[in-house]
């Protein structure tokens, strides 16, 4: 029994890690005012591009950089429309979100080599391997939290990082202060413009970085839609996380935890349909997130960032 | 050398100050000199541009033309964070403060050298001891949503104490504050400037004018019109020198002559948002051809009277009637076909819809029915038609009819809710401190507006803090205290000091407060 749970809750971890730093990502974005429904697409192309890094040249940190470098690259993008250019926020987020996808799927058929059809799908590249601590990995239960890899053990550290960065520091209020209310900020001397850029940079970086926890980790290897729809996911958990990003992890554990669970039951053969298991995480994530995010909103004066998904100039009211 | 010596002695200069919006010269040339140690009062009329003036030196807003210079020196003011550095603060005309943040967050937002870590604890000693110094009291940690009007002022004050500023402005701080409060915060301005501090200090009131300031400087539609020490002038010049012409702080009015009975509430009681009484077995009338003016401190029960009336609040007891239907427990669309029209206190938030045409907005109430509609569909030409005398008779200043309502003035998006709901009464209006933070005409034009209803027929309920108001405009004065009527007069002869008596809760005859 105790076997059972432990490898359940190795399997949640693994499965939830990139939807922490996706959600982190998205968390630090939105607190800037800027909706970014761009991370679907940013995700795949993640994945793709530090699979096909990974593949050439064995490097993990290579496969990394190269992500985080996409990820950068399409958020830029997002920033420079929705910031200076001041398009509708959701159009421009759709519209990367369609253009990641789309492009992620055509590298899939055009990086490989040429004695795999050029194709990505099928091959192995470097993947990082979950680490073996003395003692503590023949512990059930400390077992599956340690014997990880670094991307997460990494969440880890990004959790509680990223909660005292925007609660604990001066540039976290000045960020909380962007996207509740850009005027404010301005005339109090904050360089909103600089900081809804960075921040929607820095957020599509570890959104990415999300991504390439699927293709280098979790799923290693490359395959059509790796992400399973996982970027919408983390619009959900996103607000029910409150744009803590503490309380990403309970979200991301609640996703991957059904995933573990319906991994098993399909593993031990049941007689329940495999497309009806397979859509459950989906659905009860959903369920479960507007359950409790509603019952909260009613207790609590939390809510999404006031200024979320709102343009600013500083001389137009 | 004698040249230096005299732009050195001036803390700040602005220079040709030039700044147009789509469809206005916001300012036009303007010079402005600030003494070392000074405070100036700016004035002007709604939309004469003093808030555009100073924004520009606050760095909000960048100037088309035109030089400043600090400490004698030339400066470019590039941003907020530029005037920061120069030791400029403002206090905004509407507040720029964080709901969602506690007050200590609130005052060291975007302070440059504030440790990547901020030491919370340490911070609010600091303010804490600053607030103590000058008598603002503060909870440091609450959230600004937490707080009243007059105490987010107090936190907008503390930024500016936090920060060191050298040179305030100050822009409106007391429109939105009650007596009470707007003498405390007067008390810390001139404490300010006891420490040497230098103001520009914008404002309507002229008690305030005259009391504290050493220069004025009156601006309208974008210039300059007159510079003076405090000193050589009086109220009754300023006032004439910001509206172009003799203002008239007597009414006339026919004599009352009252018809049948419009309102009548009968021991009403009423919850505040805690659930604690805000109204007290109120009961009063008041008759077509009649002004009721509701004296009191605000924060004794005029909101939840005004509400209850208009069928925003419920009253837990007693029973409210107009022209002799009961309307008890009505919903709001009931009350107002029933000819109600309503000027809410808080009429920014939800009296406009600021991305609509100022056009639009004051047709907001009359377009279901003729003449601005006919068979369902708008006629825009009857509405700009509306429009353009409401703009006139109101002296709303506006490029045009189609502008956007945000882009107005914070006096003229109030004189556009005002025209609205005048225009569209019908028996009964209903108007909450209907000249806060309105100029001398503009308040004026209110006041005259208000008779004009009473002659015309119609019966008006004037809420207000300001007695001098309430004598002048009303027939009948009942003052409140905590809810409950202390008493209700005639205005002709009605003794001031009988009424601040009674506000302050003290029945005549009586000794010990209620
Ligand atoms: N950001 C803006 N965009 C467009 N027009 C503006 C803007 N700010 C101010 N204006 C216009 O500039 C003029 C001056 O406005 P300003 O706010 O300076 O007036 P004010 O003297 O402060 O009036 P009030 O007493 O009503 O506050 C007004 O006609 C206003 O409509
Ligand atoms: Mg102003």
């Amino acid at each position: 029994m105790i076997g059972l749970i432990s490898s359940i809750l190795t399997i949640t971890l693994r499965a939830g890690t990139s939807l922490v730093y996706a959600t982190i990502g998205e968390i630090f974005t939105e607190r800037g005012g800027i909706l970014n429904l761009g991370l679907e697409g940013i995700m795949l192309m993640g994945a793709v591009t530090s699979f096909a890094v990974s593949y050439y040249t064995h490097s993990l940190p290579l496969a990394l950089l190269a992500a985080v470098l996409v990820g950068a690259a399409l958020s830029a993008i997002h920033a420079f429309l929705t910031i200076t250019m001041r398009a509708n926020q959701v159009v421009s987020g759709l519209s990367i979100t369609l253009f990641g996808s789309g492009f992620a799927s055509f590298l899939g058929q055009r990086l490989g080599p040429a004695t795999n059809n050029h194709r990505l799908v099928g091959l192995v590249g470097a993947k990082f391997e979950s680490f073996r601590i003395p003692v503590l990995s023949d512990i059930p239960i400390v077992q599956s939290i340690v014997s990880q890899d670094i991307l997460t053990w990494g969440i880890y550290l990004l959790i509680p990082l990223a909660w005292f960065y925007l609660y604990r520091t001066r540039a976290g209020l000045s960020l909380r202060a962007v996207g509740e209310n850009p005027q404010t900020a301005d005339a109090m001397g904050v360089d909103v413009f600089r900081l809804k850029y960075a921040y929607t940079i820095s957020g599509g970086m570890l959104v990415a970085l999300g991504g390439a926890h699927l293709s280098l980790s979790y799923t290693p290897g490359w395959s059509e839609n790796i992400t399973g729809g996982r970027g919408w996911i983390v619009i959900a958990l996103v607000i029910f996380s409150m744009w803590n990003p503490a309380r990403a992890i309970w979200g991301a554990l609640l996703f991957g935890g059904i995933n573990a669970v319906q991994f098993r039951l399909q593993a031990s053969g049941t007689n329940i349909p495999a497309g009806f298991l397979n859509m459950l995480p989906y659905i009860m994530t959903i369920v479960v997130l507007v359950l409790i995010t509603w019952w909260e909103a009613l207790s609590k004066k939390v809510g999404a960032p006031a200024a979320l998904g709102q343009a600013y100039m500083r001389e137009d009211k | 050398m004698n040249e230096q010596h005299e732009s050195g002695s001036f803390l700040v200069e602005m220079r040709g100050i030039s700044k147009s919006f789509p469809g206005v010269q916001a300012s036009d040339g303007i010079d402005l000199r600030l003494r070392y140690g000074e405070v100036l009062a700016l004035l002007g009329e709604n939309g004469a541009g003093k808030s555009t003036l100073m924004n520009i030196l606050s760095g909000l807003y960048r100037p088309d033309s035109g030089e400043i210079l600090v400490g004698g020196r030339h400066v470019t003011i590039s941003g907020p964070r530029d005037a920061a550095a120069l030791g400029i603060g403002m206090v905004h005309q509407n507040f720029m403060l964080v709901d969602t943040m506690t007050v200590t967050e609130n005052v060291v937002l975007g302070i440059r050298d504030l440790a990547f870590i901020p030491d919370m604890a340490e911070i609010k000693r600091g303010i804490l001891e600053l607030s103590e110094r000058y008598n603002l009291k503060v909870e440091p940690d609450a959230f600004i949503w937490q707080l009243s009007v007059g105490e987010q002022q107090r936190v907008e004050i503390l930024k500016l104490l936090y920060r060191n500023a050298e040179i305030l402005i100050l822009d409106e701080p007391t429109a939105v504050l009650t007596p009470q409060e707007a003498q405390e915060l007067n008390h810390v301005v001139k404490r300010m400037k006891g420490e040497g501090k230098s103001a520009v200090f914008i404002t309507h009131k002229m008690e305030e004018v005259m009391s504290f300031s050493d220069r004025v400087m009156v601006l309208r539609k974008g210039k300059v019109v007159a510079g003076k020490d405090t000193k050589d002038t009086n109220p009754r010049d300023l006032a004439k020198l910001m509206v172009g012409r003799e203002v008239l702080f007597q009414l006339d009015r026919k004599p009352f002559a009252p018809g049948s009975t419009v309102l009548e509430l009968r021991d009403v009681c009423a919850r505040d948002e805690r659930g604690l009484p805000a109204l007290s077995g109120v009961s009063f009338m008041i008759r077509a051809g009649e002004i009721l003016g509701i004296a009191g401190v605000a924060g004794n029960g005029q909101r939840e009277l005004s509400e209850v009336i208009t069928g925003l609040r419920k009253a837990s007891s007693g029973s409210i009637s107009i022209n002799c239907v009961d309307f008890t427990g009505k919903s709001p669309l009931e009350i107002i076909r029933s000819g109600v029209s309503h000027i809410p206190q808080d009429r920014i938030a939800v009296g406009a819809v600021g991305d609509m045409s100022v056009a639009n907005n004051i047709a907001m109430k009359g377009y279901r029915s003729k003449p601005l509609s006919f068979a369902g569909m708008l006629r825009p030409r009857k509405i700009l038609e509306l429009a353009r005398k409401m703009i006139d008779s109101f002296r709303i200043s506006t490029p045009s009819p189609e502008t956007r309502v945000k882009f107005l003035s914070g006096g003229n998006i109030q004189k556009t809710i005002l025209a609205r709901e005048i225009e569209s009464c019908e028996a009964l209006l209903i108007a909450v401190y209907p000249s806060r933070g309105l100029d001398i005409g503009a308040t004026e034009a209110v006041r005259k507006e208000l008779i004009a209803q009473r002659e015309s027929g119609r019966a008006v309920l004037l809420i207000s803090e300001d007695i001098d108001e309430l004598v002048t405009t009303c027939d009948t004065i009942a003052v409140f205290f905590e809810g409950r009527v202390m008493g209700i007069m005639p205005a002709a002869g009605a003794e001031i000091e009988e009424i601040g008596l009674l506000m302050a809760g003290v029945k005549p005859g009586t000794e010990a407060s209620a």
